[in-house]
């Protein structure tokens, strides 16, 4: 039974198969909302969530699917001491497909391991959230037209932030991609995904605190929120959360057709006073995401029947 | 120094001289009840000093224990006092339950039943990492 865990898990060819099917669901809705009607998905999500549940949700209403959901540990069999793996077991005798979300990493993984039925990994703690880089695929793609060729910006938490790994990963498959990682010292991109991804396939980076001085150069500048809840110290936390703030003073050098993106929900790291400058993509990216979760529930519906 | 032959078993050669005490933990050969001898630092033309451990009964020996921790060990089989068996070893692409992942945030650390399992990524660098949490073994 195939499983979304990670992003690296599609292959380039799918990724392209991925877009044009959320590009033809854009383009003809009409044409999509029965596809998935008799199926059932289950949204089991043990960790906070109001965007990725409900964009799954949306997602399989406008295929004509039904949804099952669970939110919160507290109100589950797993209150009780169930394992992942039961409950993966048991969900499977209920529903056509799982979206999962997890605070522990790797629990989607051991979730696949048992279900009968399809898993989507809708994020592993601070470690895999592959429909988020779905979401921001798409956005790129629709925003800037291809992807080759791009300088893209990442910046803030570059350490915890899972959506920067997995779109690292991702993007590290394109052609004459350049990376430019902002970050405070105490949050740079961990040392294997620069030695697994960036340097594996000798793709240029520039490493810096400075996101001023490296924002002219950039095609795509991602934005990250710095996560409370992956750090073990509240400290840490404090000293760390208002490191970069984007205002619009600070866009007055970048380039006119640059692309603004944050995988949300942001705290302050991106004025509200940008939302109406037209290089603003974040919502764009929400609604995306919904796109390619139709299109990937699909994909893994129709491999399931055959 | 001079250690009785053994007649039926298992002779694990060539480990890198210090390496036999966490071999002997590994394979859990505490749990023995037969003769089990370890020789630390022999003489060897080929490595300068090795260890050695034999094993006066022909058990099951995991070899991915033995090479993970020394792909370089030589395994022999040993019969009626022959040797009818020499195994070579190479680093194995996944380890079950040989390593813990220590890492507070993995799936592992809350599943008590949860198999631990780690593959290979580097073999240069001998580097295996967790497969639910990516995190590297130490």
């Amino acid at each position: 039974m195939r499983s979304i865990i990670d992003i690296l898990d599609l292959s380039v060819e799918e990724l392209d198969e991925l877009l044009a099917v959320a590009t033809d669901i854009i383009a003809h809705p009409q044409q999509y909302q029965d596809a998935c009607a008799h199926k059932k998905l289950a949204t089991l999500f043990f960790e906070p969530s109001t965007r990725t549940r409900l964009s799954f949700e949306a997602a399989m209403y406008e295929l004509g699917g039904n949804v099952l959901s669970v939110t919160g540990g507290a109100t589950s069999s797993v209150a009780k001491g169930e394992s992942v793996a039961d409950t993966a077991k048991t969900v499977s005798c209920y529903a056509d497909i799982i979206a999962m979300r997890h605070p522990k990493e790797g629990a989607a993984l051991v979730a696949a391991r048992s279900a009968t039925i399809p898993v989507i990994n809708a994020g592993d703690g601070g470690h895999c959230h592959p429909t988020q880089t779905l979401a921001d695929l798409l956005t790129i793609y629709r925003e800037k037209g291809g992807f080759n060729g791009l300088t893209i910006g990442l910046c803030g938490d570059l350490k915890f932030g899972r959506t920067v790994h997995s779109l690292i990963n991702a993007m590290s498959r394109y052609n004459d991609i350049r990376f430019i990682l902002v970050s405070p010292q105490e949050l740079k991109l961990p040392s294997y995904v620069k030695n697994d991804t960036l340097k594996k396939y000798g793709l240029p980076y520039t490493q810096t605190t400075d996101l001023q001085s490296t924002l002219p150069e950039m095609d795509v500048l991602y934005m990250t929120r710095v996560q409370r809840e992956r750090f073990f110290n509240e400290e840490d936390y404090l000293r760390l959360k208002d490191t970069y703030i984007l205002t619009p003073d600070k866009l007055r050098d970048a380039k006119k057709d640059l692309c603004i993106m944050h995988p949300l929900p942001r705290v302050n790291e991106i004025s509200v006073a940008i939302d109406d400058d037209p290089r603003a993509c974040y919502f764009k990216q929400v609604l995306n995401g919904k796109y390619m979760r139709m299109a990937l529930i699909l994909k893994l519906l129709k491999e399931a029947a055959l | 120094m001079n250690i009785d032959s053994i007649q039926n078993g298992i002779v694990i050669d060539h480990i890198k001289a210090g390496s036999a005490m966490e071999l002997y933990d590994l394979l859990g050969l505490d749990a023995l009840d037969v003769s089990v001898a370890i020789i630390k630092n022999v003489s060897s033309r080929k490595m300068g000093k090795k260890d050695i451990i034999k094993i006066d009964a022909d058990i099951p020996v995991d070899l991915d224990v033995i090479g993970y921790v020394d792909p370089g060990a030589t395994i022999n089989v040993i019969k009626d006092g022959l040797l009818v068996e020499k195994k070579t070893l190479s680093l194995p692409k996944t380890l079950t339950n040989v390593l813990k992942c220590k890492n507070p945030r993995c799936i592992t650390s809350c599943e008590q039943e949860l198999d631990h399992v780690f593959r290979l990524t580097d073999e240069s660098k001998k580097l295996y990492r967790c497969v639910y949490c990516e995190t590297k073994a130490n």
